[in-house]
């Protein structure tokens, strides 16, 4: 509850805060998911420089696609109708995520940037191939969502640079879905399942997409459960088979813990893409 | 008056100020001057402490000193253990405030930094570097009272703090080797962290010119802080003052005297100036005592017919790193005697075996010995049941103690003061609609979903006393209480009590004691609690024991000014006192009605002292020590319905039903909140809650992101019932309802989750019942 000493600078704009940044200093935005680990004293950087106010960073557009700022709240991008339009199963995850609070304050771009393996939105930007656009003093990339995220708590981003937006594509002809069996004691995810099918008019599978976090180290795209469910009706037997498929997509990244081991995530892994098939056919 | 105020669910007078953040907590309270304290903690679970350097740490700002054990010398003495059970062989090992050459559990305190500024004070922390040789350490208390266990105090040998012994062993064996039936368990009653809202915290002001302390912190027991402070720092006890401020709940683990308190106290007298400290969740986890903590091997013998015969049980009970204040009295008295329950069986035994292990000290924990002991009844009786192959409502029915009013002598040499067991079972049963589920959970299980229902019968022994009872069971205290009813000249009540209430309502609850008997508007009466120099003598606020005893003295204080009153009342209507008449708070005279005088005027009176009768004293107040004659023994049926998916393992709590009996409720809405909140916490017992550590004693749910505190939404709206059985020997009737919830709870649900899985062929669970645990358990019993 007690953080180490650090500065504070305020950036009012994207280029001053990578000019402000120094070696030991991270970007603060909404603090939901940096200042706990502070408060730990389990990291202490020396420095934060405040992009909470940068308005650059704020605000949700539909062009096409969706470009969510980086700043943008959880609460803002649940309750967007262009979200909810284009990428249902982003504003049902981002609507999950911790409490109301959380969510008030709690941005997109801190979320991913943190890179918590248990988090929301990061399984629902894996599995609809989002983008993360991000920029540093030499100036601006943009990453997929499956590149950027590499492992435990660990991003493709380098020193220095920001997050600015998250580009998310036009998913209104799919039918989407985020599922998640709550942690009870954190309601972080144990497993999240997200699923978004292009069904064709002949009511067979176009092509699906797949993704899992919370049972794993990192959100992890599910190219087998996609491929069981591709070309077929979504029957039973398609889902079963991507049920059992997703755990075998997993089974390298998988993580767990003292409550809910390894093995229990991947079998629910498999109950839990059932689930999201389900609520995704509605 | 056209309702009494006894009995109605009027509004908790504490709420606005808890509600709306006025309420002052300990660390609310800011003085001039102050030190903060920063505790240096052993990262090790067991490990001899090699050599401490603070250099580094001195030499930062603000930092004024940095102590160890070798600087408090002889300034502190260990902190005692208060409750040195009688015939138990019971080794006391000493608990010095900062640890002497060795650490015993994560957490342990090794250093004090004390600086200008709580950050500041952290980072000095930080910077003490101690180098530490670590040892084998070892958590299970059964492990740790095993062969080659590694060895925690040197003057405990075997890591045995203590054996106990409750019956007769022969005469047990009797009655197994003969019973047609005996079943057995191991039953692990899991380590829980009692996570009050407020965290603890102590500051301490000491005046060198009157050496005076004054201690402000977090205590259910501001009297008993204040003879321990006293007795470590050698302080006369009328020379230290400790305020309990608002305390943010307890639940027990506000009872003992910690190595903080005694600390902050030692720094101000050292140092002159104030000293304050408060806990961060963190520090709570693993410093602030955790509650159960056994490994029970259980039996119990019945006929084929249903009748149970015997209950017995050997119970290792961890202790943690050292004996609290209260520790050994857990598993033991406040355990073993409530080993009949509600039943009429006639054999019972009990070996509880207190273990010191390196884990985190235990002690009182809400309910306290209670649940852990219902928990292996409740269970056992269910296991008798599937074993016959009878209902297990069948079981309990066939069992129950009759209807008594007044006195009934169980094998455990308890003398229960009322009860109507089979009327609360039936009524919990109707409400529950038991018939039907049975039908319901059939048709469901031919659907592949498998539903549970458990049943718990319980009684359960609360609102402690007499102090003859506390003395022969080794309890270092009395267990009566005091209370002063003191009337201000314009008829308005300040009632002084020595409990201290921290979160139960008992400044309402007390209130319409008062109010319903002398009359005046509860409005009127303020209940005053917490500041040994304000209150009288008192032992605190646990056991469900501040309305039985509490509410007694205020009762009989109020009852001898009433009787005042009636005196100058008759004096001043110049009428005599056998023909004045009592109503609602106004004196009259039998036959002219006009003539009266309220209550109100009658204390102006006392007080104007201008017309006394003869004899009578000026002033208007009485004081009253209560001493119970017996324990108290509320009593019901809890009863839950539960679905588990057998795809997750996921247990849904559909329905709860609690039909409780504590006598008559003084106020039914703070009866119902006591009952929700005990519910919640026992059925997270069953259902989430567990502390958990590593082989080498870290505790790995150390926040609350790993250990899992219930949340509203896991709950259905509790279905509550009640039957009104008064205490006989009670001045209002009353029981404490404090426990009963999470007594009662616990088994309820896991019960029910087994009963669930039945079909399945699942028979047994260690707590708590995880989605995983439940998962892996119908994997194996398919295999």
């Amino acid at each position: 509850m007690w953080p180490n000493k650090f500065d504070y600078v305020r950036a009012g704009s994207v280029d001053e805060a990578l000019s402000s940044i120094t070696d030991d200093g991270k970007f603060l935005a909404g603090g939901h998911s940096l200042l706990p680990v502070m408060k730990l004293r389990l990291d202490a950087p020396e420095q934060l420089v405040d992009i909470g106010r940068i308005p650059e960073l704020q605000g949700i557009s539909a062009n096409g696609g969706l470009t969510i700022g980086a700043g943008a709240t959880h609460d803002a991008i649940a309750t967007s109708a262009d979200v909810q339009a284009m990428c249902g199963a982003l504003a049902s995850a981002c609507g999950q995520v911790g409490d109301q609070g959380v969510r008030n304050f709690g941005t997109l771009g801190g979320n991913i940037a943190h890179a918590d393996p248990a988090s929301d939105p990061p399984t629902v930007l894996v599995a609809v191939g989002a983008s993360v656009n991000i920029q540093g003093a030499g100036g601006s990339r943009s990453v997929g969502a499956g590149d950027f995220f590499v492992d435990l708590f660990e991003t493709a981003l380098d020193d220095g640079e920001l997050i600015t937006s998250v580009s998310v594509p036009d998913l209104s002809d799919h039918q989407s879905a985020y599922v998640k069996f709550p942690h009870p004691a954190s309601r972080y995810a144990i497993v999240g399942v997200c699923v978004a099918l292009k069904m064709n008019d002949d009511g067979s599978c176009d092509h699906a997409h797949v993704a899992v976090g919370g049972a794993t180290v990192k959100a992890v795209r599910c190219s087998s459960a996609e491929a069981a469910l591709a070309g077929t009706t979504v029957d039973d037997a398609a889902v079963n088979a991507a049920a059992e498929a997703v755990k075998s997509d997993i089974s390298e990244w998988l993580a767990g813990d003292i409550a809910y081991p390894e093995s229990y995530r991947q079998q629910m892994a498999g109950v839990f893409l059932k689930r999201a098939v389900a609520v995704a056919q509605g | 008056m056209t309702t009494r105020i006894f009995g109605s669910g009027i509004k908790r007078r504490e709420d606005p100020r808890l509600i709306t953040g006025e309420a002052r907590y300990t660390d609310d309270i800011k003085l001039p001057g102050v030190l903060h304290m920063a505790v240096v903690r052993s990262p090790y679970a067991h490990a001899n402490i090699v050599s401490i350097d603070s250099s580094a740490a001195e030499a930062m700002d603000g930092v004024v000193a940095v102590y160890t054990s070798d600087d408090i010398g002889d300034g502190l003495a260990g902190l005692p253990t208060a409750w040195l059970i009688p015939d138990s062989d019971l080794k006391t090992p000493e608990h010095p405030a900062l640890a002497k050459g060795k650490v015993r559990y994560v957490g342990d305190g090794v250093a004090i930094v004390l600086a200008d500024d709580r950050y500041r004070a952290q980072d000095a922390a930080d910077a003490v570097v101690v180098d530490y040789e670590e040892l084998p350490a070892v958590i299970d208390p059964e492990e740790a009272a095993g062969e080659g266990a590694p060895l925690i105090h040197d003057d405990v040998e075997g890591n045995i703090a203590f054996r106990w012994v409750m019956g007769d062993r022969e005469a047990s064996d009797a009655v197994f080797d003969a019973a047609d039936v005996v079943v057995s368990e191991r039953i692990l009653q899991q380590r829980l962290l009692p996570t009050a809202m407020e965290p603890r915290a102590a500051m301490a002001q000491y005046n060198p010119a009157t050496q005076e302390l004054t201690l402000w912190c977090t205590s259910q027991n501001p009297h008993i802080h204040r003879f321990i402070i006293s007795a470590v720092t050698g302080l006369n006890e009328n020379k230290v003052r400790v305020i309990a401020p608002e305390v943010g709940g307890g639940f027990g683990s506000k009872i003992p005297c910690y190595p903080d308190e005694a600390l902050v106290s030692w720094a101000s007298i050292k140092l002159g100036v104030p000293v304050k400290w408060t806990e961060t969740r963190s520090e709570n986890y693993l410093i602030t005592i955790h509650g159960r903590d056994h490994v029970q091997h259980v039996e119990m013998a019945a006929s084929n017919d249903g009748t149970l015969l015997g209950v017995r049980a050997t119970v290792y009970a961890g202790m943690g790193g050292y004996l609290s204040t209260a520790a050994p009295g857990i598993p033991t008295i406040l355990h073993g005697l409530l080993y009949v329950g509600p039943y009429t069986m006639g054999s019972v035994f009990c070996e509880s075996i207190g273990v010191m292990t390196n884990g985190t000290p235990t002690d009182a924990y809400r309910g306290a010995g209670r649940p852990e002991a219902t928990f292996l009844l409740e269970r056992m009786v269910d296991n008798v049941a599937r074993k016959i192959g009878m209902d297990p409502v069948e079981v309990r029915r066939k069992n129950l103690i009759p209807a008594f009013e007044d006195g009934y002598e169980v094998a455990t040499t308890l003398i229960y003061d009322s009860g109507d067991y089979p009327a609360a079972f039936e009524k919990a049963l109707d409400m529950a609609g038991y018939g039907d589920f049975r039908r319901q959970q059939k048709s469901a299980e031919a659907d592949g979903r498998y539903l549970g229902i458990g049943v718990t019968a319980y009684t359960e022994m609360c609102g402690l006393g007499p102090s003859q009872v506390a003395g022969a069971v080794g309890f270092q205290g009395g267990l009566w209480e005091s209370a002063t009813v003191r009337v201000t000249p314009t008829g308005k009540v300040q009632a002084l009590i020595g409990a201290s209430p921290h979160g139960q309502g008992s400044e309402t609850t007390l209130a319409q004691i008062i109010a319903e008997e002398l009359g005046f508007p509860v409005d009127d009466i303020e209940v005053i609690h917490g500041d040994t120099t304000e209150t009288p003598m008192g032992w605190g606020t646990y056991g469900s024991r501040t309305t039985p005893v509490t509410g007694a003295a205020l009762a009989q204080a109020s009852r001898k000014l009433k009787d005042k009153a009636r005196v100058l009342a008759a004096h001043l209507m110049e009428a005599n006192v056998d023909d004045i008449e009592y109503a609602d708070g106004s004196f009259s005279v039998k036959g002219s009605p006009d003539q009266a005088q309220s209550i109100q005027e009658v204390a102006l009176m006392a007080h104007l002292a201008w017309n006394m009768p003869e004899g009578m004293d000026p002033g208007f107040e009485e004081s009253q020590f209560y001493d119970p004659p017996n324990f108290v023994y509320p009593f019901g049926t809890h009863i839950a319905i539960v679905e588990v998916d057998a795809e997750t393992g996921v247990i849904d709590l559909q329905r709860y039903i609690a039909v409780d009996d504590c006598g008559p409720q003084i106020n039914p809405e703070i009866v119902a909140g006591q009952i929700h909140g005990g519910v919640v916490q026992g059925a997270a017992q069953a259902l989430c809650e567990g502390a958990i550590y590593s082989d080498d004693g870290q505790l790995l749910t150390g926040s609350m992101m790993d250990y899992c505190m219930p949340k509203a939404d896991m709950f259905p709206n509790f279905e509550l019932g009640e039957t009104v059985t008064p205490s006989p020997h009670h001045p209002v009737g009353v029981k404490g309802v404090g426990e009963t919830g999470t007594i009662a709870s616990t088994p309820t649900v896991y019960n029910a989750v087994l009963d669930a899985l039945a079909p399945l062929g699942v028979t047994q669970i260690d707590m708590p019942l995880t989605s995983a645990k439940v998962w892996s358990a119908i994997q194996s019993a398919r295999a």
